[in-house]
C-alpha cells in the first residue's frame, strides 16, 4: 500500500507539471472552453463511483449512485456545452 | 493479474493518453472542438474500461445514475445562455466536488459496514485500521475535504453570480471574527481526521468523526466564498476548478486508480494557472482575493475621498453617432455590463455598420473583463464576431494612440487610468487598457456609480471622454440606427 501511494505521488507530482506546460499555451480566446472542458475531466470521479455500488452496505451503494450521477451531469453537461462554445468560434 | 484487470489497464492508459493530447490540442481554436471530442472520448474509454474491471455486478445503480445524470447534464448544457457560462461552470465545479466527497463517504460507509455490521470483514482494497491503511485513510479524507469546500464554495460563487438573492449579495458579505471562525472549523477539522485515524478500533468514533469533518468541510466551503466581490469571481471559479481537479485526484489515491490521479491533476494544474493568471491581471496576490474583504473595504474608504465628478461631459447616442463620421479606426472594450444587458448582437450590429463605412473595428478584452477567464471572447463568439479581431491587452495597449474612438461598453475598473498614475488609488498598479490615450473615448453605462471596486473612474473626467448614459443594448441599437442615417 505504501508502495502503491509512493508510485501515486509521483505519478501526481509528473501531472501536474505537465498540466502547466499544456496549459500554459492557452490563448485567452480559449480560457472559457479550457475551464469547462477541464471541468468536464475532473468528471473523471465517475471510475471512482462506479466502483462504489458494489457494497454490502446499502447506504454505500445509494451514496456511490449520487456520486455517479453527480460525476456523469459534469461529464455529459461539461463535453456538451464546451462543444457548443467551441462551435460559435470562427476566424 | 487477471485478463480482464490487464484489458482494464491498456484502456486506462489509451485514456490517459487521449486526455493528454485533447488539453494539448485544446490550446488552437483551430483544433479546439476536435481535442473537446477527443477528451470525451477518451471519458468514455474510461468508463468503459472501469466496467471491464468490475466484471458482472448488479448494474442498477449504475445505469440509474448514468441516465438521470447524462439527461440533467445535458439539459444544463443546452439551455445556458453564454451570458449565464460563469454561473454553469462554478455550479458544475460544485457538482464535480460533490461526487468526490460523496466517494469518499462511500468507501468509508463501506468499510464500516464491514467491520461492524457483519462477517465479511474482507472488502477490497480497503482497510481503515492498521498502517497500511494509514495513507487510504488520509486520501479518503482529503477527498472528502476538498470535494466538500468545492461543493459550498461554489454554490456560494453560483448564488453570487446569479443575482438569485439580489445584487447586494453580489458584494462581499463580512462576518464579524471571520478569519478566527474560519481558523477554529479548519482546527476542528484537523482535530476529527486524527481521531479518525486514531480510532480504528472503534467505529463509531470513526462514524461521528467523518460525519464532523463533512459537515464542518461544508460549512467552510461557504463560509470561504462569501466575503469575496462578484469581480473577484474570475479568481475564485479557476481557484474552484482547480479543486474539482484535486478533489478527484485525491479519490483517485485513495482508490489507487492513476487515471484518476492523472486526470484531477491536469485539471488541478488548469485552474492554477488560470487562477494565477487572473491574479496577475488585477494585480492582487491570491491571499488578498481569498481574504481581503476587497470592494467592501474599498467603498468604505473612498467614502471620505470625494467620489464627486466634476466636468463630465455627457453624450447621446445621436450626437456621438455623428463623431464616426470620417474616422478610421475603433476599439470596442466590452465588459461585465454588456453580459448584464444581453447587448453581443447589438455590438456587433454596430462594428458591422463602422465596417461598412471603411472603419476599422477591433475589440480589446482586458483578461478579467467578465466574470470568467474567456467570458467576453465567448459572448462574443456567440454573436459571430470573428476571434482574430479580439485582442488581449499586451496586444492592443500600444495601438491607442493612434486609434480615433475607443468605445468603452460596460467595463469600469480594467479602464481606469488611476491604476497607471495615482499611487493612492487602490487599483494603483492593476495592469488596464489605455483607452484614455485614443483621440475620443465614448463610455456607455447606466450611470456614473463606480465599478465592484468601489473606486471613482478619473476616465470619465478627461477632456477627451463622453459619457452616453443608459443600457448598453439600447445605446448600442440606438447609435447603429443613427449611423445608418448618414
Amino acid at each position: 500500500m505504501t508502495g502503491e501511494l509512493l508510485i501515486g505521488l509521483y505519478i501526481f507530482i509528473l501531472s501536474i507539471f505537465l498540466g502547466f506546460e499544456l496549459i500554459a499555451k492557452v490563448p485567452p480566446t480559449l480560457h472559457t472552453p479550457l475551464m469547462s472542458g477541464s471541468n468536464a475531466i475532473s468528471g473523471i470521479t465517475i471510475l471512482g463511483a462506479l466502483t462504489c455500488v458494489n457494497s454490502e452496505s446499502p447506504i454505500a451503494n445509494y451514496i456511490g449512485c449520487a456520486a455517479i450521477t453527480l460525476a456523469i451531469i459534469n461529464v455529459v453537461g461539461g463535453f456538451l456545452v464546451t462543444d457548443r462554445m467551441l462551435k460559435m468560434f470562427r476566424k | 493479474m487477471e485478463p480482464s484487470t490487464i484489458i482494464a489497464n491498456i484502456g486506462y492508459l489509451i485514456s490517459i493518453a487521449c486526455f493528454i493530447l485533447g488539453i494539448k490540442r485544446l490550446g488552437k481554436v483551430k483544433t479546439a472542438r476536435s481535442a473537446n471530442m477527443l477528451s470525451a472520448s477518451a471519458m468514455a474509454i474510461a468508463v468503459i474500461s472501469q466496467l471491464v474491471e468490475l466484471g458482472a455486478i448488479d448494474y442498477q445503480f449504475i445505469i440509474a445514475g448514468v441516465l438521470l445524470g447524462s439527461l440533467i447534464g445535458a439539459i444544463f448544457a443546452i439551455k445556458v445562455q453564454m451570458t449565464a457560462m460563469p454561473q454553469l461552470v462554478a455550479i458544475f465545479n460544485g457538482f464535480g466536488g460533490l461526487a468526490s466527497t460523496l466517494v469518499g463517504l462511500s468507501l468509508f460507509t463501506s468499510a464500516w459496514f464491514a467491520l461492524t455490521g457483519s462477517e465479511s470483514a474482507a472488502l477490497g482494497g480497503l482497510a481503515i485500521q492498521g498502517t497500511a491503511g494509514l495513507s487510504t485513510a488520509i486520501t479518503l479524507i482529503l477527498s472528502i475535504v476538498i470535494g466538500s469546500i468545492t461543493f459550498t464554495g461554489s454554490i456560494m460563487a453560483f448564488l453570487k453570480l446569479s443575482d438569485t438573492f439580489g445584487r447586494q449579495f453580489g458584494n462581499p458579505i463580512l462576518l464579524p471574527a471571520r478569519h478566527v471562525l474560519n481558523a477554529l472549523i479548519a482546527i476542528g477539522v484537523v482535530a476529527s481526521s486524527y481521531y479518525w485515524i486514531a480510532s480504528a478500533a472503534d467505529p463509531s468514533m470513526s462514524i461521528n468523526m467523518a460525519i464532523a469533518i463533512t459537515v464542518l468541510t461544508l460549512l467552510l466551503g461557504f463560509l470561504l466564498v462569501i466575503p469575496i466581490g462578484g469581480a473577484d469571481m474570475p479568481v475564485v471559479i479557476s481557484l474552484l476548478n482547480s479543486y474539482s481537479g484535486l478533489a478527484a485526484a485525491a479519490a483517485g489515491f485513495a482508490l489507487g486508480s492513476n487515471v484518476l490521479i492523472v486526470s484531477g491533476s491536469l485539471v488541478g494544474a488548469s485552474g492554477l494557472i488560470l487562477t494565477s493568471i487572473m491574479c496577475k491581471a488585477m494585480n492582487r496576490s491570491l491571499a488578498n482575493v481569498m481574504f481581503g474583504g476587497f470592494g467592501g473595504d474599498a467603498a468604505v474608504s473612498s467614502g471620505d475621498k470625494d467620489q464627486g465628478y466634476a466636468n463630465v461631459k455627457s453624450s447621446d447616442p445621436e450626437e456621438a453617432a455623428m463623431d464616426f463620421d470620417g474616422i478610421q479606426s475603433v476599439v470596442i472594450v466590452p465588459g461585465y455590463g454588456l453580459a448584464v444587458a444581453q447587448g453581443q448582437n447589438a455590438v456587433k450590429e454596430f462594428a458591422d455598420q463602422l465596417k461598412a463605412k471603411g472603419v476599422q473595428v477591433r475589440y480589446a478584452i482586458h483578461p478579467v473583463a467578465g466574470r470568467m477567464p474567456g467570458h467576453m471572447n465567448v459572448l462574443l463568439a456567440e454573436s459571430s464576431v470573428p476571434y482574430d479581431e479580439l485582442y488581449e491587452m499586451d496586444a492592443i495597449n500600444n495601438d491607442f494612440q493612434a486609434t480615433d474612438i475607443a468605445v468603452v461598453v460596460g467595463a469600469n475598473d480594467v479602464v481606469n487610468p488611476a491604476a497607471k498614475d495615482d499611487e493612492s488609488s487602490p487599483l494603483y498598479g492593476m495592469p488596464v487598457l489605455n483607452v484614455d490615450e485614443s483621440r475620443m473615448v465614448f463610455v456607455i453605462k447606466r450611470s456614473l456609480s463606480p465599478g465592484f471596486a468601489g473606486v471613482k473612474n478619473e476616465l470619465f473626467e478627461r477632456d477627451n471622454t463622453r459619457m452616453i448614459y443608459g443600457d448598453a443594448k439600447k445605446v448600442l441599437e440606438e447609435m447603429t440606427s443613427h449611423l445608418n442615417e448618414d
